[in-house]
């Protein structure tokens, strides 16, 4: 039987590598997508979605041939025992009141958090070292991730591919809020994709219409999946998402309908050749139960309904791969227009919304508030607060208080790790009940750490930046939900495993604190040495004088013979003498 | 090259021309070129020194130099900045005609990053192990460098970021370290800065020239505000090195001395200055693409080489992937059960027990057996 099956195996591979390539071409797969919502007072969110399915297991065995995965991120996940990496960089800040839930929603600057395989020994190592190379493949500065911002969270952040247990010591969490997100992070992030800028959807990917928006997240996430519904054996899945908002205002320039060239400048022409499916959603879900709101040119030629954060939605599906679509015009340009101007009374609130700010006053003390919005009319749930403060903003954890419509809220699990100066930072995850249609006020008290002269930036005057509170939770869905198969349906509804139809998960982010510590006068050193060594030298100098030189008295001289002279001469003018 | 020898062919009178190029051409002993541009302000007011050095980046990167070989250091960022009425755009030229930031730009060293420790390092090569690549000067002695500075100066320094200088000194001492540990074959120098010259006058290592836009005791000026930004755009002497440098292509022969001429006083407004006595060859046999441009010589050779036909089989290796015995399965996102379980419920305080009680009766009788009863008054 084994010398059967050992030379079965010699036939196969010496049946040519014409075989092993049909084998290997059919390995990995893209899929491209992109889904247009419009959101309410007329902005319009544009989510893009790259998703490269890999079935290789990349940390077993020598991976040699990189085809669509990207070699750079491969070798990483290979070479530094990864098993989850999420990367976002984010500017702007998505206003969950207005605009609803988030599909995927990322906090302002830098995020990346990291679960390491269990065969890691030293994790902060490999903590260390792929930051850095983040930081060159991103052209961000995600080496400034150190002890002082990483934290390592014991509930929130639970892997999202494919796991083995959950032993918490092998993740990591950082944010950088001071992080700038600008063309110099795009480019790197389009030259991951399989057919770059140049062909498919990302040719909408222009920097000058990206950048000039209310919000902008582009994020890289890799997880392990199961490869099908037996998920017997594992695939590697690289998802690049890029969300971007417009501001109808200020790009649109007032006017409330859309097409794809206002915003982006530019129409699509055709699909990746390398991606097996090439879609367009546009959300045209009727708000209320009377006429449509939403007109969409071209006519799209399939409707998909999905119940996508627990709602049953519309959406008008346009497949670039289907010949039948570039048939009338080369060029595919949809267009949206409202049919009605919307009602304030259609805004839907989300379920879940949270804020929090800083007051107090002073530079000495203050206080962080955070309030968190529940307002589903008969349900309650629970939701997990991840908060990180920096360590020079010292936190009294006495003062921490939990209320809920006037009564106390006792968290059913809290875990607190204070700061160390200058090593690590605070750490506070809780877990909260809200309940049906209440308002949680979570404040805690601060004060404020003098820093040394050397460590503050060169613009200390602008304030430092505390990074957003993450929330956690399971929300009740309106309609339950069935069980998505991640092939057949959209990227959109497959970003987050779903465990039973009666909840989603979602995770939202607060705004981020800017928060103003005493600031020296930095040229005071200067003064201070100025004025020192001025009053040394003066009362110093004078005493050591004194004290050294030894005073003699000096007896005038008799005269000499000139002085003789002078002095009758001047008897003679009548000037007193010499 | 090509192109001049097809043309001398048919001038006998430019035969011994054609010879002095083609001795040239061989001459200048470099192999690769590699450019590091800094800029070293910081704030919004400050757009024209990024702009400035996005201008030379845009101008090597035409000629040739790749990103690999670009170090890049822009201490804040312009493009994005909220003050910007056009985001993701660095302009030049008011009336926003030419858009220097682009869209393939790759900046590697970022905000907070530029300071005087990592250009010293990057300039050294004595850098942290973990740096990327992409981070790295990585030349060797056959590299011709381009170092281009602008910021705010003065006499013998250069301000980083607002909060600390470089002196001429150190950086003279910078690249006297280069040249011992071979690091460059020929360097140029160019700093746009108030009294710029006096950056370089401290300079003692062999194979430097150096250009300033202004001399010690004068302030190089601005060129034009643009009134949509609100801010002035470029610095005068890079504005006209940058026209200049558009002129340049590939193949061109301008040599250093029409770099020298750029911007007269009447232009400019200061005088620009410049420092050949370190250099061993003549600036007129300089070209301006041996050190703003990546010329490189190629052989051509006939003869053929066979590649190694065990290559092909070694592809045909597929890894066998291990099947588990039972499904896998997503983690779930949120366990409450497991969650509050996951730590051991704090009891409450209770007082202490018999045992604590006997134990502390135990040392006090005992110290009161040792030191006598009287003391019993003191403690009650």
């Amino acid at each position: 039987g084994g010398m059967l099956a050992a030379g079965l195996l010699l036939l196969l591979l010496a049946a040519g590598p014409g075989w092993a390539g049909a084998e290997q071409a059919r390995r990995d797969v893209l899929r491209e997508e992109l889904l247009l919502s419009p959101l309410p007072a007329g902005d319009l969110a544009a989510t893009f979605q790259f998703r490269t399915r890999w079935d290789a297991d990349l940390q077993q065995g020598e991976v040699s041939h990189y085809r669509l995965f990207p070699k750079a991120l491969g070798r990483l996940v290979a070479a530094l025992g990864v098993r989850e990496l999420h990367l976002a960089l984010t500017q702007g800040f998505w206003r969950t009141r207005v605009w609803g839930q988030p599909p995927l929603q990322a906090p302002a600057g830098a995020e990346l958090w990291v679960w390491f395989q269990p065969t890691v020994t030293d994790v902060d190592k490999a903590w260390k070292e792929l930051s850095n190379i983040l930081s060159g493949i991103f052209c961000a500065s995600l080496n400034f991730i150190d002890s002082t911002n990483t934290v390592t969270p014991t509930a929130s952040f639970k892997p999202l591919g494919i796991a083995n247990g959950t032993d918490h010591s092998l993740l990591r969490y950082a944010v950088l809020p001071r992080e700038v997100v600008c063309t110099e992070n795009l480019t790197p992030w389009k030259k991951l994709l399989p057919c770059g800028s140049k062909a498919g959807l990302a040719v909408l990917l222009k920097a000058e219409r990206l950048f000039h928006s209310s919000y902008h997240s582009q994020a890289v996430h890799i997880r392990p999946i199961c490869r099908d519904a037996s998920c017997l054996a594992v695939s590697w899945e690289l998802r690049q998402t890029l969300t971007v908002v417009f501001d109808s205002f200020s790009s649109g320039q007032g006017k409330k309908d859309w097409s794809l060239f206002r915003m982006f400048s530019r129409t699509l022409t055709d699909a990746c050749p390398l991606a097996s499916q090439s879609k367009v959603y546009v959300d045209i879900s009727p708000k209320s139960k009377e006429e449509e709101l939403l007109e969409v040119t071209p006519t799209p030629a399939s409707v998909h309904e999905a119940i996508v954060q627990g709602d049953k939605r519309t959406y008008a599906v346009y497949d670039l791969l289907s010949p039948s679509l570039f048939n009338t015009s080369r060029s595919l340009n949809v267009q949206l227009k409202w049919k009605r101007p919307q009602d304030s009374s259609e805004l839907p609130t989300p379920i879940l919304h949270a804020q929090r700010y800083v007051s107090g006053y002073g530079l000495q003390t203050g206080e962080i508030s955070t309030l968190i919005y529940n307002t589903h009319p008969y349900r309650a749930f629970p939701v997990i607060l991840l908060e990180t403060v920096p360590w020079y903003l010292r936190l009294y954890v006495h003062t921490l208080t939990i209320i809920t419509k006037g009564k106390e809220n006792k968290p059913s699990y809290i875990h607190y790790q204070p700061a160390q100066d200058r090593k690590r930072p605070h750490l506070l995850e809780m877990l909260i009940q809200l309940p049906a249609n209440s308002v949680t006020k979570i404040t805690i008290q601060f004060e404020r750490a003098l820093l040394k002269w050397t460590e503050y930036p060169p613009d200390p005057n602008h304030g430092f930046y505390v990074s957003s509170s993450v929330l956690s939770a399971l929300v009740p869905s309106i309609t339950a939900m069935k069980h998505v198969d991640m092939e057949q349906s959209p990227l959109f509804t497959s970003l987050f495993p779903s465990s039973d139809g009666s909840s989603y998960f979602v995770r939202l982010y607060t705004e981020p604190l800017l928060v103003n510590l005493p600031t020296p006068d930095f040229s005071m050193p200067y003064n201070v040495i100025c004025l020192t060594c001025t009053v040394v030298a003066v009362c110093y100098g004078s005493f050591y004088n004194l004290l050294t030189r030894t005073f003699h008295v000096e007896e005038p001289s008799r005269g000499r013979l000139a002085k003789r002279l002078a002095n009758i001469i001047r008897k003679f003018r009548g000037v007193p003498p010499l | 090259a090509a192109a001049a020898l097809l043309l001398g062919c048919y001038g006998l009178a430019l035969a011994s021309g054609v010879q002095d190029q083609a001795e040239q051409f061989f001459r200048s002993g470099h192999t690769n070129n590699w450019a590091v541009l800094v800029c070293t302000s910081r704030f919004w007011f400050n757009y024209r020194h990024v702009a400035n050095t996005l201008s030379v980046y845009r101008s090597v990167k035409r000629l040739g130099i790749p990103d690999s070989h670009i170090v890049l250091m822009l201490a804040d960022d312009m493009a994005c900045n909220p003050r910007n009425p056009k985001p993701a755009t660095v302009f030049s030229h008011k009336n926003m005609e030419l858009n220097v930031y682009g869209d393939d730009v790759e900046v590697d060293y970022r905000s907070y990053e530029v300071t005087v420790e990592n250009f010293l390092r990057v300039l050294t090569g004595r850098i942290p192990p973990s740096t990327p690549r992409s981070k790295r000067l990585l030349s060797d002695d056959r590299s011709n460098i381009l170092i281009y500075m602008t910021g705010h100066g003065g006499n013998g320094f250069l301000k980083f970021q607002d909060s600390e200088e470089i002196t001429n000194v150190e950086l003279a001492d910078a690249f006297e370290q280069m040249w011992q540990k071979r690091r460059y074959n020929e360097l140029l120098f160019i700093i746009d800065t108030c009294q710029g010259a006096s950056m370089y006058e401290r300079f003692y290592s062999p194979n430097i020239m150096a250009l300033a836009s202004s001399q010690v005791g004068e302030d190089s000026l601005s060129h034009q505000p643009d009134l949509g930004i609100g801010v002035h755009l470029m610095d005068r002497y890079t504005f006209y090195v940058l026209e200049f440098l558009e002129e340049i292509h590939p193949a061109s022969q301008t040599n250093m001395n029409d770099l020298f001429q750029v911007c007269p006083k009447s232009l400019c407004v200061s005088t620009p200055g410049h420092r050949t006595d370190l250099f061993q060859r003549d600036p007129q046999n300089v070209l301006i693409t041996d050190f703003f441009g990546s010329v490189r010589k190629v052989e051509i050779t006939t003869e053929t080489i066979s590649l190694d036909s065990d290559l092909v089989g070694f592809e045909s290796k597929l890894p066998k992937d291990e099947l588990a015995t039972e499904p896998l399965k997503y983690a779930e996102q949120l366990p409450v059960a497991q969650i509050i379980h996951q730590k051991p419920k704090q009891k409450d305080w209770h007082p202490p027990g018999g045992f604590i009680l006997g134990l502390w009766a135990l040392i006090i009788m005992v110290f009161f057996k040792t030191y006598g009863i009287k003391h019993m008054k003191h403690i009650f």
